[in-house]
């Protein structure tokens, strides 16, 4: 980390993503920190613009105005080069977004082979290395049709950590998933919580936000309604907004 | 009467006749040889000017499809609007006249100084062609999941690499049947060359035809070489079809 080890990694000022003119509010003025080593939940109802504002993070949406510094970098700048800074910003979307003419082991080592430089040799060393941590070096070579959901995310998992990425953005991660493989795959997201990993995860697992956040963030309507800890949100809130969405999800 | 057995059948030798008279008398099958040649000739360029064509054309219309929305206003926006009317007029002009029309304009009108038949009809059905590859490539592009195209972007690589990597060969496999489509109607096509006087195979048919005043033999063995190309090239495309397909499951 090129910044200060107390410096937020991730700094969101007054935030705006506009639809339509100003017609539809998507996210309405968010300013938020993250932390190295925070895992930050982001929960609310659907539509409330939190995949909207994960998104942001990476610029697959372009925020309306605001800012977003990365690492020191104003990402949202035209002179940022965007390709380099998401390099360092793994991604993990809902539907895995595996690529199918790819086996496990191409799917993993592609962008560090072509974007990094590295070797073959070093490359899939790597991910070989990664697929033993989450139990699928046996698939290697499968392709990702012939693996089930939960392993599919789990790749999709390891995928964007063979780019060694500074923060790892997760999208939804378990709601494409049978329930039976919904525990695989917070698993591996606890061990990267556990050893350190800069998480920032939109989740509809409110046990998972629970045990191994360290921030919840709780949006509707494009504003962040609440933040705290866990403990803060979870345990006898006081805020009406917050008490009537954990009621439903609970 | 020990020759009566051996005596030929009437109708035979007829045929036999036949078959002389056109394509041994006077070494007329050298027409349908020669022509054969340029029609693969023509075919073969056509081809390859087609599929540039094509795949240029379908790229500029869905990065226009796909990124205009999302560009800042500015030269490359300018550029790209440019580039997709063209690329719109082109399809429209193309899609909308008969391709003996357009060899013609090409052949008297546009290229009126030049004698090389064979390039302005490589021109002509490229120019034609390209037209249709670039609708089938677009479709093919426009068929692969948004997710693809951001799965890529999420992991640092640029429009272009994404393209290369994750769109294109995925695309490519999908198109595949439509675009061996396209090229048996290619070369069934060039069967017009004989307008501008460039002796193809159907012309060298028809030349023989009228040397010979008889219709039959020279027809019917230009309609049958076609025939045997066409064949071919299918079972080579459904060859190549299998492969691409058994590399996903095995």
């Amino acid at each position: 980390m090129k910044e200060s080890n107390n410096g937020p990694l991730i700094s969101i000022k007054d935030l705006k993503k506009y639809y339509n003119g100003d017609e539809i509010k998507a996210l309405d003025d968010i300013s938020t920190d993250i932390y190295p080593g925070e895992v930050v939940a982001i929960i609310g109802p659907s539509g409330s613009g939190k995949s909207t504002l994960l998104r942001s993070l990476n610029l697959l949406e372009r925020p309306t105005a605001g800012t977003i510094t990365f690492e020191g970098e104003d990402i949202t700048s035209p002179k940022t080069d965007i390709n380099k800074l998401r390099q360092k910003m793994g991604m993990v979307f809902q539907h895995f977004n595996l690529f199918p003419h790819l086996t496990i082991l191409d799917n993993m080592t592609l962008a560090p082979r072509k974007l990094l430089g590295m070797s073959k040799e070093d490359a899939e060393a790597k991910a070989l290395e990664l697929l033993d941590k989450v139990a699928l070096k046996d698939r290697a070579n499968a392709y990702p049709s012939q693996l089930s959901g939960g392993q599919k995310q789990r790749i999709a998992i390891v995928r964007a950590l063979c780019m060694s990425p500074d923060v790892l953005l997760f999208d939804e991660p378990t709601s494409a998933l049978d329930p039976e493989m919904v525990g695989e795959v917070l698993d591996v997201m606890k061990d990267l919580a556990k050893d350190g990993m800069t998480m920032a995860v939109v989740t509809h697992e409110m046990g998972f936000a629970r045990e191994v956040a360290s921030r919840v963030i709780f949006m509707e309507s494009g504003k962040i309604v609440i933040e705290g800890s866990p403990d803060e949100i979870f345990n006898d809130p006081d805020n009406e907004r917050l008490k009537t969405f954990l009621a439903k999800v609970l | 009467m020990p020759y009566l057995c051996l005596a030929i059948p009437a109708w035979l030798q007829k045929l036999r006749d036949e078959f002389y008279l056109n394509f041994i008398d006077d070494d007329r099958y050298q027409y349908i040889l020669k022509g054969l040649l340029v029609t693969l000739e023509v075919t073969f360029f056509a081809v390859i000017l087609g599929i540039l064509l094509g795949i240029i054309v379908a790229i500029i219309r869905s990065t226009h499809d796909k990124l205009i929305g999302d560009m800042r206003p500015g030269a490359g926006k300018a550029v790209l609007r440019i580039l997709n009317a063209i690329a719109n007029v082109y399809l429209t002009i193309i899609r909308g006249t008969p391709v003996v029309v357009q060899l013609m304009i090409a052949y008297f009108i546009i290229f009126a100084t030049s004698n090389n038949k064979v390039l302005v009809a490589v021109i002509a059905f490229g120019f034609n062609s390209g037209a249709y590859v670039a609708e089938i490539v677009r479709s093919g592009i426009m068929s692969i999941d948004n997710g693809q195209f951001e799965a890529g972007r999420s992991l640092g690589f640029n429009y272009v690499q994404t393209m290369i990597y994750i769109i294109i060969p995925q695309a490519f496999k999908n198109i595949l049947p439509a675009l061996a489509n396209e090229f048996i109607v290619l070369i069934k096509e060039t069967s017009v060359s004989g307008y501008v006087g460039l002796q193809d195979m159907t012309k060298g048919g028809d030349i023989i035809r009228s040397r010979t005043y008889s219709a039959f033999m020279p027809l019917i063995a230009v309609a049958l070489i076609y025939l045997v190309i066409v064949m071919f090239f299918s079972k080579l495309v459904s060859i190549l079809e299998r492969r691409l397909r058994t590399s996903e499951r095995k």
